[in-house]
């Protein structure tokens, strides 16, 4: 599966709250959070961002709160894959549960700036900065997260899971 | 080779002799909370799983806590989704707004977990729980979905981080403070993807409700728990609540530790975090002077007894600073009805503070004293985040209950020592209480606690 999008690259440390603010948390389809994705960290995000856009940031991504909502935001608005040089626990488990391709690598972090163009090679790991024609290689997945990406996502694995009676 | 009480209690749940960090396996739970943001989504998944029916409706907590009582339509909407899937599945631990609390206060109140449990929560809070010795940690609703589908969750195995308090707690340094000491000391991600195991000899100093707050934030170094081991305090805290058999796990002495930090508390002052981050750390002698908007004391951090008694305590003859809203919100119903017998919300009352219900409300921003641009808050909570209170241009600070309401009194950041003639609060139930109508919403098992405390 490859991916192909324009990068918009943020700071450490970017939080829930700053990803999707708490106080439009009343609702939680992903088209109306998407309407406030990143707005307090960059209020322009969320109406320049197009389809297929890649999401790049720094350490701890996406710390703080719990909330499914943030990931959800981020694929409401069309982000297709997040690349960090690390992200927080929770968001990162969400994400693979939802089926928001998320990938481990600060060479690419490191070597990638906004508005430039990246491939990525989910199944490989492969990012490619189409402007620089720089090669990455991102920290792989532990087997046991891959079969729930080869799933498309937590639900389908364990329906699948269920239906197979174990 | 030894293991930590976490690696213990997750080889329980998953059915394993020993587990190692790193370890992905499923584990079986006792517990799983929504609440009404992550409860919808959470449903939602639930059907799409094709199951019909949860795995286990005495082991489903659903509490409709941040942005209740309904604070707009598409709120009251969220909250009625919850309360039908809970009427339709039957689910026991449903708490209707007015028998409920913040989530992370309410379920220990209720003895809804236990020393050796596994919980899982859709909410990132749900490591307060460490403070039983129970391994508790926050997930999205997608997990939340399958939990209440199969009973079970995927964990990776996480390693430990041992820290270590050592010496005697110096005046008006309570949990918060060590806990915002910690966090200032290692970062918003010191123990990302770890367990924190608080421990050390000043434990023994530390009350429940101050345990309660420093697992709570744990998460805000990135952990995914905070355990502290089960001592006198904590079985005594179970012995009038549970109502299950529960289990006790203590830290082999050769467990293995990624690190081990220790921390002599001798000479700590109180701490304050600074806008925007909860790291951003400072004693309070730093910080001291900086004029503020608005208070709040409450939250699943500080919306126990002991912060509302010290509250209590400091604003008790005194008035709320002419520029300054001072917000107090106990955590539960109980602590609310406790509050009124015994006298604290008079207290808060005259001295010009708001007393409200219990909600999560201001803590996310939600409702209930939203900031505006360019205001300042002080605030019991335990994240301070651009945006967190209200408007992005807003700021929050983060304290113990005891700097709050010295604050609030004195309308900039202050020490609970500058309040003067401070006259300590003796609990005598006030004149009101005694008009108020019997209390039948609660039970005779929370009258025989109110009384006993
Ligand atoms: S009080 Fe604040 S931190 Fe605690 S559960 Fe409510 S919103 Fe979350």
């Amino acid at each position: 599966m490859k991916l192909q999008g324009t990068v918009w690259k943020y700071g450490d440390n970017i939080d829930t709250d700053g990803i999707i603010p708490a106080r439009y948390l009343n609702v939680s389809t992903p088209e109306e959070l998407a309407a406030h994705c990143m707005e307090d960290v960059d209020p322009e995000f969320a109406r320049r961002v197009r389809p297929g856009d890649i999401l790049m940031a720094g350490e701890n991504f996406g710390c703080g709160s719990s909330r499914e909502h943030a990931p959800l935001a981020l694929k409401g608005a069309g982000v297709s894959c997040v690349i960090a040089r690390t992200f927080a626990r929770i968001f990162f488990r969400n994400a693979i549960n939802i089926g928001l391709p998320v990938l481990m690598c600060p060479a690419a972090v490191e070597g990638t700036q906004t508005g430039q163009t990246v491939e990525v090679d989910l199944e490989r790991g492969l990012i490619r900065n189409l402007d620089t024609g720089a090669l990455f290689q991102a920290e792989p997945f532990p087997p046991f997260l891959m079969e729930i990406i080869r799933s498309g996502g937590l639900v389908e694995f364990v329906r699948r899971r269920l239906e197979r009676g174990q | 080779m030894g293991m930590t009480m976490a690696e213990k209690i997750l080889a329980a749940h998953a059915g394993l002799d020993e587990v190692h960090p790193g370890q992905f396996v499923m584990a079986r739970v006792d517990l799983v909370l929504a609440n009404d943001i992550t409860a919808p989504i959470a449903i939602r998944e639930f059907y799409r799983i094709g199951v019909q029916e949860v795995w286990d409706r005495d082991r489903i907590a659903l509490v409709p806590d941040h942005f209740t009582p309904n604070k707009d339509i598409p709120s009251a909407r969220q909250c009625q989704v919850m309360r039908e899937f809970a009427r339709q599945q039957g689910i026991r631990w449903y708490f209707e707004v007015g028998r409920a609390g913040i989530e992370h206060v309410l379920l220990p109140e209720k003895g809804l977990v236990l020393p050796g449990d596994l919980v899982v929560g859709a909410d990132s809070h749900t490591c307060t729980y460490g403070a039983l010795g129970a391994f508790a940690t926050g997930m999205g609703s997608t997990d939340i979905a399958v939990a209440m589908a199969t009973g079970e969750v995927w964990l990776r195995v996480p390693e430990s981080i041992r820290c270590v308090y050592f010496g005697e707690l110096p005046r008006w340094v309570s949990g918060k403070d060590l806990i915002l000491y910690t966090i200032g000391q290692i970062g918003v991600d010191g123990a990302r993807y770890q367990v924190m195991e608080f421990t050390g000899p000043t434990l023994a100093q530390l009350s429940m409700d101050d345990r309660f707050t420093m697992a709570n934030m744990a998460v805000e170094a990135g952990a995914k728990a905070g355990l502290f081991p089960v001592d006198a305090v904590t079985l005594k805290y179970v012995a009038s609540r549970a109502t299950r058999p529960y289990q006790v796990y203590s830290s082999d002495p050769d467990a293995r530790y990624e690190q081990v930090l220790e921390y002599d508390v001798r000479s700590l002052e109180p701490q304050v975090a600074l806008p925007h981050s909860p790291a951003n750390v400072r004693p309070l002698s730093q910080v001291h002077g900086i004029p503020i908007d608005q208070v709040v004391i409450g939250s699943c951090t500080n919306g126990r007894w002991s912060d509302l008694q010290v509250a209590a305590d400091l604003m008790n003859g005194q008035r709320v600073h002419p520029e300054v809203r001072c917000i107090v919100i106990p955590g539960t119903q109980e602590l609310f009805l406790r509050a009124v017998r015994e006298g604290l919300a008079e207290v808060f009352v005259e001295a010009g503070a708001v007393f409200s219900m219990p909600t999560c409300g201001p803590c996310l921003g939600g409702h209930l004293g939203v900031l505006a641009e360019g205001e300042r808050c002080l605030s019991t909570t335990n994240r301070n985040f651009v945006g967190r209170m209200g408007h992005p241009k807003s700021e929050v600070y983060l304290s113990s209950p005891a700097v709050a309401a010295a604050s609030a009194v004195l309308g900039r950041i202050a020490s609970p020592d500058e309040i003067p003639s401070r006259r300590l609060f003796h609990f005598t139930p006030s004149p009101v209480a005694s008009l108020l109508p019997p209390p039948l919403h609660v039970d005779f098992w929370e009258q025989e606690r109110i009384i006993r405390f």
